[in-house]
């Protein structure tokens, strides 16, 4: 049998069985009724028990929710939702009120950490690595907080920090995406349940990776992370998420809102791998992804990097972007999308230069297999002001099979004369005799497709932090395969 | 080893090979030479088993096995090496790391632990060493950038890493210079034992100058036409393909 056919035979056997975070986890909620509405807002706020400027602030973005349509660029087929046929709200009953120890916390909530990976007591938890685990609508808890409060950083969630460090929040929360940016936006700054908060200070460099965990677990409830990152002057941080949530056949919305700030020599290096439920073969369940996030260089010779694996979700539409107001300062996408079966993604960034002397690299990976469609979609915007900007963008899109779909749809505005814009691009499906030498040697087909791919990704897989590098290597091997892992 | 009988194999329904028999016993090293089309490359790809050849009639009995029933990883993992004309590149693989899956592939399927990295990279060190190959190239992406040399020694190094039983070898003189045929020459030799065979696929006597095969066959148009000793090597550079499959 042809390695390729072999492989498309595999990767239409997979259906959701080797989806391997796709348990849930039994616990008592607290849950409002269904529908978006003011009451289910002011029910979160005063769940979260925030401030009166907070509950302002999301019915105003409620209001411009209702005034948005739904975005409609994207080369996707999304089913029409029904916001009022979706929970906004649940937490744990146990974590009603906020355990001030581990001990507090249900067993079944750490088990289900444990169970992916993330061991949240102190004795287990994972070394150079501080998380924010986040179930559902809460944080469940942060590790290492005690360490890096010393160095003066706050790593806590984002509803600690509303009543904790109020006048940063309020400086910082909607400046990089504005509520009326488009209707997911609006709608994320209303509902916004947790997501994580992150201050480093002046000159300080974070000595430990920190990173979020999210976990969807309720059934028919939405998951509207909203999280945000300042750097402030001359000082580094490091951060990485995951996601995953249990397989169901109802489609669940994940839309995020996270805003990063890097000031005057500020680096923000935000490496996500996103592993949400996709669906089964046929396309029915999954999550849908629909993620704003964006970056701001205001101070100059900021940097902000963004790194993403993208292999779950039946829907993502994400584009990280960056928006390089700081003169020098410097923006970077890396990417690679997955996708599978009937998975769909529309992503990639935008890069707006404002400053002089900016500059931006892109590299996208997208590969597509079983019936799927994937896209990238980017936009390199040199603004007049932004003197001898460069940007370097490489899409490369690989194939597997004959009934899936690769598209790269690139803008690129250049309103001086002064700048360098380069753009490449290649398609190619996979190639049969690379395959065959691979097996040649001695590897079976699953395992020759997982090397050629993540060969087709070093590029990028190579950007993100060491500790998930092997991990990421072998999800992209995973989300091909049938039964390897 | 290996007993190929009464083979018949076109590609989209053209004739290829047109009942081609050939017997190798352990220990013996056969050359098999022909012009252009004659349907060599094609019997070096349908004993490592690559898809698009149809197989009409014959058997190949290899080591016992039925070997046309076997997977190419299976074959490989068997102990049957294919030695590439073109070499295929991989890129973002490195050369070591790529080495280091194929020799773990094998003893997996061995039922084999993994290889200790210590005892690989002395491994890998010793058998690069032997063939000139720098540890500068083993970090580089396989085959990406090589020169046509490199690529060549490159498939040597995996020869003997991998050290298999039975080792075909497709036109691995093709676009190598004096030199490099020497060093690769000298890699084949070096592994040459009575327990292994090699299948030498070659349009030209010089490689047989450094490789000295026990049999060199003359296939034309699908078939063996005429086999002998090391002699008729000698004849055919002498004599030419067409004066002696005519008289065959």
């Amino acid at each position: 049998m042809a390695a390729t056919e072999q492989t498309i035979k595999q990767v239409n056997t997979l259906g959701n069985s080797d989806y391997k975070y796709g348990f849930s986890t039994e616990v008592d909620e607290i849950r409002p009724p269904k529908g978006l509405n003011e009451e289910i807002i002011k029910f979160i706020s005063a769940q979260k028990d925030e401030p009166e400027w907070m509950l302002e602030w999301r019915l105003n973005a409620f209001k411009v929710f209702n005034k948005l349509p739904k975005p409609q660029w994207a080369k996707l087929n999304i089913p029409e939702i029904d916001y009022q046929d979706c929970y906004y709200y649940s937490i744990p009953k146990s974590l009603k009120d906020k355990p001030k120890s581990l001990d507090e916390i249900d067993p079944e909530i750490l088990k289900t950490y444990e169970k992916l990976g993330i061991p949240l007591k102190e004795q287990k938890m994972l070394s150079g690595i501080a998380v924010d685990a986040v179930f559902d609508s809460v944080s469940v808890a942060t590790t290492y907080k005690k360490q890096l409060s010393d160095l003066g950083i706050v790593f806590c969630s984002i509803s600690e920090a509303v009543k904790t460090h109020p006048e940063l929040v309020k400086k910082y929360l909607g400046s990089v995406i504005p509520v009326s940016d488009h209707s997911f936006a609006a709608l994320n700054s209303a509902v916004f349940t947790d997501g994580s908060f992150i201050y480093i200070p002046e000159g300080v460099r974070c000595p430990v990776e920190l990173s979020t965990y999210f976990r969807i677990n309720a059934m028919n409830t939405g998951q509207f992370e909203r999280t945000l990152i300042i750097a402030d002057k001359d000082s580094y941080v490091s951060y990485l998420e995951g996601c995953t949530a249990p397989m169901r056949d109802e489609n669940q919305l994940h839309a995020a809102n996270v805003e990063l700030v890097a000031l005057d020599n500020a680096e923000i290096k935000y490496s996500t791998v996103q592993n949400w439920y996709p669906g089964d073969k046929e396309g029915k369940g999954g999550i849908y992804n629909f993620v704003t996030k964006r970056g701001a260089c205001r101070g100059k010779n900021s940097k902000i990097s963004w790194t993403q694996v993208e292999t779950g979700s039946a829907i993502t539409w994400k584009y990280p972007s960056c928006i390089l107001q700081g003169d020098n300062s410097k923006g970077e996408f890396y990417s690679v999308a997955i996708t599978n079966n009937m998975q769909q993604a529309d992503t990639g960034t935008k890069m707006i230069h404002i400053g002089k002397n900016t500059s931006s690299k892109i590299i996208s990976k997208g590969i597509s297999a079983g019936k799927a469609n994937n896209t990238y979609r980017g936009l390199v915007n040199i603004l007049s002001k932004a003197k001898n900007a460069r940007n370097f963008t490489q899409c490369d899109s690989l194939l597997i099979g004959n009934q899936c779909g690769a598209h790269t749809v690139p803008y690129i505005e250049s309103s001086n004369s002064d700048s360098m814009v380069e753009h490449e691009a290649t398609t190619s499906k996979i190639n049969e005799d690379q395959l065959f030498y691979c097996q040649q040697r001695g590897l079976n087909s699953e395992d020759a497709v997982g090397l050629i791919v993540n060969g087709f990704c070093k590029e990028v897989l190579q950007h993100l932090p060491m500790e998930f590098a092997v991990e990421a290597q072998k999800l992209v091997a995973i989300s091909l395969e049938g039964s390897v892992g | 080893m290996l007993e190929i009988k009464n083979l018949h194999v076109s590609i989209e329904e053209k004739k290829i090979i047109k009942g081609l028999d050939l017997s190798i016993n352990k220990g013996e090293v056969h050359a098999l030479m022909g012009p252009n089309g004659s349907g060599k490359s094609t019997l070096s790809y349908v004993l490592s088993g690559k898809d698009k050849y149809e197989i009409n009639d014959g058997t190949i009995d290899y080591n016992g096995k039925n070997l046309l029933e076997l997977d190419v990883d299976e074959r490989a993992n068997e102990g049957l090496f294919l030695a590439f004309q073109y070499p295929m590149e991989i890129p973002g693989v490195q050369t070591s790391f790529f080495l280091k899956t194929a020799i773990n592939s094998k003893r997996k399927y061995l039922g084999q632990s993994e290889m200790d990295a210590l005892e690989f990279a002395k491994l890998m060190k010793s058998k690069a060493e032997e063939l000139n190959i720098s540890t500068e190239m083993l970090k580089r992406d396989l085959n990406v950038n090589y020169s046509g040399g490199e690529k060549k020694k490159q498939e040597i190094l995996q020869m003997s890493m991998l050290s298999p039983k039975m080792a075909i070898l497709d036109e691995t003189d093709s676009g190598l210079d004096i030199d490099a045929l020497r060093i690769v020459s000298e890699g084949v030799n070096k592994l040459r034992n009575s327990d292994n065979s090699f299948l030498v696929i070659t349009h030209y006597q010089r490689l047989l100058n450094y490789i000295k095969p026990d049999f060199v066959h003359i296939i034309a148009d699908g078939k063996i036409v005429k086999s002998g000793d090391y002699s008729l090597a000698l004849e055919l550079e002498e004599k030419g393909y067409e004066e002696i499959s005519q008289t065959a």
